[in-house]
């Protein structure tokens, strides 16, 4: 694809204004400033298109989905056109030795100037064998290509935190890009998947700034990342009036109460579900009728089950029935002991007369 | 370990442990207190009426004449607590859940926005207490260390909870695992401290009486 990012748009029959339009609503999204919106239509109509580098280990690629199957073609697919994407095994036409050349001469050409998208975790167990591309482990390419990148960005949770693969116990050794790559920024969109839209405002970001947005501790951005599930919730006033869908098909449910008793896990989950939606602002999984699973989270797979609420065990108690017999057994012996004590006192038990009483002269 | 793992711990081995130690303590002091039995009264008793272990167990929880106006702070202040705590654990809507998860039994809830309201007066009435304790010199004499710890790890599960659905100082899933976690200190702390009282108060008020009755002196 060539010339401004703004032509290839009007070719897909995408206007200035709705242009304008998007733009301006991606940095609202992102809490920027009124002017910053102006500032990235044009910055991205421009288009100095750096080059992307994307690469797929361990994952399932939904990630890629989520991107390129978002509502409208040409919007948040945009990102594709707003870079360069000089590798990208799902999309790319070529295979094989051709696709390989594409990568290292990107590399080369644009060394240090990259932007490195990574899905999927990498395992690290039997020397990163469970996950190869062209014969070199995940690890190794990643090494490699974070090298020569000006920022990585890990997409969805197995690559910003290990993910699924992660889930205990763990069997290829699954880990994220921030464990093995740790000199390069690093901004993390997880979710499985995640919303597309913070892909694209992250790039945006990128292209018109020419740096990263905000991130929390966790490595997300914090205009995407900054809220709970939960306070954001449109079933948030069932909660505080303490109504609960008890099953999934009871009256409660019907009524779209709150899904909390149901293993909602909303209040621990920060992500933009609630206020983006998806398919285009359709829905998201509270208002199709089911709880949120917290996939945005680490180890969210491991979080005590999607269907226990996370106010009740997350295992079932083992020791309860063990502590009672040894707490009963206990109670008994001392109350023998107890008895035992009582009756020597008793048997050498003097009684006092008067004798011992008279003070000795 | 990150917060969520923190959650998951407090929700999974966390609570596994502090309920299996407080069962194991509950059931250890209860039966070695009701198995240690008294000499046997061996005077004729002398029964009087309105004195019974019944009635005491009621006639206590009233502040004997006058006592109000001597002490207003220990009845008002310990009654609001007290109640608020046993609103708070019994009608909150997380914790029904819970409790209906261990044990099956469950019944409506109360709104959020009233718990949070009783969580508040509860903290408050609990620390107009602990500042008595701290400034009346009699009150300060007669406490040890259990009693400025019973008082702490009773307060920071209040604490923590209204923290966390607050919002406020940490973010809401480190919160809720500190309120969980706290509240499980509390389960293992009870058995072996004077919070034990939540078991035999009722007991022993029943056993006094029953003895005061015997001698025909309704207390």
């Amino acid at each position: 694809m060539q010339g401004p990012l703004i032509d290839t748009l009007a070719r897909q029959g995408v206007s200035r204004r709705t242009f304008l339009k998007y733009c301006a609503t991606l940095a609202s999204m992102m809490a920027l400033p009124p002017a910053a919106g102006r500032a990235m239509a044009e910055a991205m109509a421009a288009a100095r298109r750096p080059s992307v580098i994307w690469l797929p280990f361990q994952e399932c690629t939904g990630c890629t989905e989520s991107f390129t199957r978002s509502h409208s073609p040409t919007l948040e697919g945009m990102i594709f056109d707003m870079i360069s994407l000089d590798y990208q095994e799902t999309l790319m036409a070529a295979a094989g030795h051709q696709a390989e050349e594409a990568r290292h001469t990107a590399m080369r050409d644009n060394a240090g100037k990259y932007l490195l998208i990574v899905d999927g975790s990498i395992p690290l167990g039997v020397d990163g064998a469970y996950s190869c591309i062209g014969g070199r482990s995940n690890v190794d390419l990643l090494q490699e290509a974070a090298a020569g990148a000006a920022a990585v960005i890990a997409v969805g949770t197995c690559a910003a935190y290990g993910g699924i693969p992660k889930a205990n116990p763990n069997p290829t050794g699954a880990v994220s890009v921030s464990d093995i790559v740790k000199d390069k920024p690093i901004v993390n969109i997880p979710g499985c998947p995640p919303i597309p839209v913070v892909m694209t405002g992250v790039l945006a970001h990128y292209l018109t700034f020419g740096s990263l947005p905000e991130l929390d501790d966790k490595g997300r951005p914090k205009a995407f990342f900054g809220e709970t599930i939960h306070d954001r919730c449109y079933r948030r006033p069932f909660y505080d009036q303490g109504k609960f869908a008890k099953t999934f098909d009871d009256e409660g449910a019907r009524r779209g109460w709150c899904l909390f008793e149901l293993g909602c896990k909303g209040p621990v989950t920060y992500n933009a579900c609630a206020t983006v939606k998806w398919n285009g602002g359709t829905s998201w999984p509270v208002e199709s009728g089911h709880g949120c699973l917290g996939c945005s989270e680490p180890d969210f797979w491991d979080a005590g089950g999607f269907y226990k609420a996370l106010s009740v065990p997350a295992d079932p108690l083992g020791f309860t029935a063990a502590a009672a017999m040894v707490g009963a057994g206990a109670g008994v012996a001392g109350g023998f002991a107890n008895r035992a004590k009582k009756s020597t006192a008793k048997k050498t038990h003097e009684p006092v007369t008067l004798d011992d009483l008279e003070v000795p002269k | 370990m990150n917060e969520l793992q923190l959650l998951t711990w407090a929700r999974g081995p966390g609570l596994d442990i502090a309920v299996g130690i407080f069962v194991l303590g509950v059931l250890w002091r209860l039966i070695e207190i009701y198995t240690l039995g008294r000499k046997k009264d061996l005077a004729a008793p002398r029964r009087a009426a309105g004195a019974s272990g019944l009635h005491t167990v009621f006639r206590r929880s009233l502040a004997p004449p006058g006592m109000l106006k001597r002490s207003p702070v220990s009845y008002i202040g310990g009654y609001t607590f007290h109640i608020g705590l046993a609103i708070i654990v019994f009608l909150g809507a997380p914790h029904i859940l819970l409790i209906s998860n261990l044990t099956g039994l469950s019944w409506p809830a109360l709104p959020a926005q009233l718990i949070d309201l009783v969580a508040v007066v509860t903290m408050a009435a609990m620390l107009v207490m602990l500042f008595d304790r701290i400034t009346k010199p009699a009150k300060r004499f007669l406490s040890t260390f259990e009693d400025w710890f019973t008082w702490t790890v009773t307060f920071l599960p209040v604490l923590t909870g209204w923290l966390a659905v607050q919002h406020l100082l940490l973010p809401y899933t480190t919160m809720l695992a500190l309120h969980i976690l706290s509240a499980e200190i509390l389960l293992i702390v009870l058995p072996f401290t004077k919070l034990f009282h939540a078991f035999t108060l009722f007991g022993s008020r029943w056993y006094n009486g029953s003895a005061n009755a015997r001698k025909g002196v309704p207390v």
